[in-house]
């Protein structure tokens, strides 16, 4: 049993939305911040993102296909979900989940299809037996590679990302909104949430990719590209600035207000939360990677490549531990106070083994990276990919590769 | 709606049920599980008897008509002893899972130095003294449930319609459809819904609907000694409970979320929230 500082209702001792929950909103962040950098090069025509664009789009994709995983480990009866799209009730916030899931699916998917297209083409022209009829069926069918096609796909791969955007900023902060908009709990209840939740999802989004396209980079023995590392410590940095801004911004408020809530909410971070908010989530997750990412962003003409490098995977490192302290913070620490605003609960602690237990996070996380891997395999996401699908000694090199990026 | 000849419904009195309802609390609490079980089955077996001798089938056949009734309940704090029968007789009544409630008696200890608040176990095993650090001025005991809001944000957030408000006001959950997701329990202000860790669904009071509509009281107000807790009908113009909200002076629980509580108190104290 749980052990109560204070008076908590006798229902409130029990954390209902386990780790499963601080894991969906990790997961959907890194969809939406994936998919912002992918964005930044499709819509905003950011050419220093030309090297991680494709990379973007499919870890969005890859984080996407297990983003459901979490919600289902953690509801009593899983076999029901389909009901939410079935028969939703419509003034729930959580009833639009299917309804904005599947709609962005849908627009990742045919993004992917649009950018991946040439090569589709290129690899059911090549390959033979059942490669062949596979990656036919990829094509849908059209084989069409003039540069018409290829001005069309480019133009409808620019129209998805542009509606893909707020489709993921919508995915996002509607998650932000499930907490923001519970007036019976102070610590979740506030405006603000949405936004926390949207401009942290960037963070991690670019953090993950910070780190990922060095590591893919690195595993395929390319160069990495100084300006686009820089690039993204730059818009990193710049989403750091504004989440930390909102999140304190958030607790002064209460704190100034000296709201009824706030005897409580301060009790809860300086007690209960003490070590993911105040040391992970404000100090060592952001503070430190603020310094270092402003180093980078304000003497990269002084930085030796490496230096820059290593510090943008430090701090981008750092980011992704502060984001989930962020989501462990607002899910969990929202359920430790008891909404008698009397009580605290003693911390929670995941189990290990368990349905919702620490390894089925794990497992979660790793999930996407081994989807990326299978991804690569077949629709390789550096265009002049070793690892081309088609039969080892008689693949030609693909020369329209390049130009596929876009 | 008007049933002038209909069983005497709310208020403290019971008399079939008071004496099988008031083995004294120290047997109640003595008594192992399954008997309290068991008390409960033939206290409610003995009141139905009873009420079927009295019952005057209302116009319109015998079924029950959501639409004639609209409920609410009366809490008077003041006359709360915190003997935690009703805890007990819910629990009993309900078969609700240890470590949860749908109802519960908070304690309240207050003086200028401070205050303290406790209820232990929800006040199922009664409250044993407590030591305060501060001299105390004032204690009291204040019973707590759902309070079947009108505007329930309970309701408002289930994705699939899972909890819904009957047309007599009270606000129930579908066990075959819930999903168990957890968002009522998240939305509830008072804290009075749980996760069943049987049933892996939402739970909560739901004013013993299976008797309220066979004419009987729920099983809460049907074992409290004191007359602490009533139950009426809204639509029954000489009804006590109607009569009490109408025209005394009655408080709900955190007016300020305005969910419209039909859950009314008497007496409460500035601490209780």
């Amino acid at each position: 049993m749980p052990e109560i500082t204070g008076y908590a209702f006798p229902n409130d001792i029990h954390v209902h939305w386990s780790l499963m929950i601080v894991m969906y909103p990790y997961i959907t962040g890194f969809v939406a911040g994936a998919f912002i950098v992918s964005a930044l090069f499709h819509v905003f025509g950011r050419e220093e993102f030309r090297p991680v664009a494709r990379l973007a789009m499919a870890t969005s994709l890859c984080f996407m296909a297990v983003a459901t995983l979490p919600l289902n480990l953690h509801l009593g009866h899983p076999e029901r979900s389909w009901l939410v799209m079935v028969t939703p009730n419509l003034s729930s916030a959580m009833a639009g989940f299917g309804m904005l899931y599947s709609t962005y699916l849908v627009i990742l998917v045919l993004e992917v299809w649009f950018v991946w297209r040439q090569e589709i083409i290129q690899y059911a022209r090549q390959s033979r037996g059942w490669k062949r009829a596979f990656y036919a069926t990829l094509a849908l069918g059209t084989y069409d590679t003039s540069p018409e096609a290829i001005a069309i796909d480019h133009r409808a791969a620019t129209i998805l990302a542009a509606i893909g955007l707020p489709g993921a900023c919508m995915l996002h902060g509607y998650v932000g909104f499930i907490f923001g908009a519970i007036k019976a709990n102070p610590w979740w209840s506030s405006p603000l949430m949405p936004v926390i939740f949207l401009l942290s999802a960037a963070v991690s989004g670019i953090a993950l990719l910070s780190i990922l396209y060095q590591v893919v980079a690195k595993l395929n023995r390319r160069a990495i590209e100084g300006r686009t590392v820089a690039a993204l410590a730059r818009w990193l940095w710049f989403f750091l600035i504004l989440t930390m801004t909102l999140e304190l911004l958030e607790i002064i408020m209460l704190a100034y207000e000296k709201s009824e809530s706030w005897h409580i909410i301060s009790q809860l971070l300086t007690t209960r939360l003490e070590f993911s908010f105040i040391t992970m989530q404000m100090v060592v997750g952001g503070l430190i990677p603020l310094i270092l990412l402003g180093v980078v962003v304000l003497m990269d003409r002084y930085l030796h490549d490496r230096v820059r490098n290593s510090l943008c995977v430090a701090s981008a490192f750092l980011l992704l531990l502060q984001v989930f302290s962020m989501r462990w913070n607002i899910v969990i620490g929202g359920q430790l106070l008891s909404k008698s605003f009397r009580g605290l609960r003693s911390p929670y602690s995941p189990e290990i083994f368990d349905r919702e237990g620490i390894l089925v996070a794990i497992g979660l996380l790793i999930g996407p990276f081994l989807l990326l891997w299978i991804f690569n395999r077949i629709l390789p996401i550096f265009g002049d990919d070793a690892h081309a699908p088609a039969h080892h000694g008689d693949s030609t090199k693909a020369p329209a590769a390049e130009v596929a990026a876009g | 709606m008007d049933h002038p000849h209909s069983p005497p419904t709310p208020g403290p009195s019971a008399p079939p049920a008071a004496d099988a309802a008031d083995p004294g609390r120290r047997d109640f609490l003595g008594a192992a599980l399954t008997l309290a079980g068991g008390a409960a089955v033939l206290l409610a077996g003995a009141e139905a008897a009873a009420s079927t001798e009295a019952h005057v089938p209302p116009p319109g056949g015998d079924a029950y008509n959501w639409e004639e009734h609209r409920w609410a309940y009366v809490i008077d704090t003041s006359k709360c002893i915190g003997c935690g029968s009703c805890v007990r007789g819910c629990k009993a009544e309900n078969d609700v899972p240890d470590g949860f409630v749908r109802t519960w008696v908070e304690r309240y200890i207050a003086g200028p130095g401070g205050s303290y608040v406790d209820s232990p176990k929800g006040g199922l095993d009664g409250f044993p003294p407590v030591p305060t650090a501060f001299t105390p001025t004032k204690a009291f005991f204040v019973p707590k449930m759902c309070n079947h809001c009108k505007e329930t944000p309970c309701v408002q957030v289930c994705p699939v319609g899972a909890s819904y408000r009957t047309k007599d006001g009270v606000v129930m959950v579908d066990g075959k459809s819930c999903i168990g997701c957890g968002y009522c329990v998240q939305a509830c202000p008072y804290g009075s819904r749980f996760l069943n860790p049987q049933t892996h669904t939402a739970e909560k009071c739901t004013w013993c609907y299976h008797r309220i509509t066979k004419g009987l009281k729920p099983a809460c107000v049907e074992v409290c000694p004191t007359g602490t807790r009533a139950f009426g009908d809204m639509l029954r113009e000489d009804d006590p409970v109607r009569q009490t909200i109408d025209h005394e002076r009655v408080s709900i629980l955190q007016a300020h979320l305005l969910t419209e509580p039909q859950c009314f108190y008497l007496h409460l104290d500035m601490e209780v929230r």
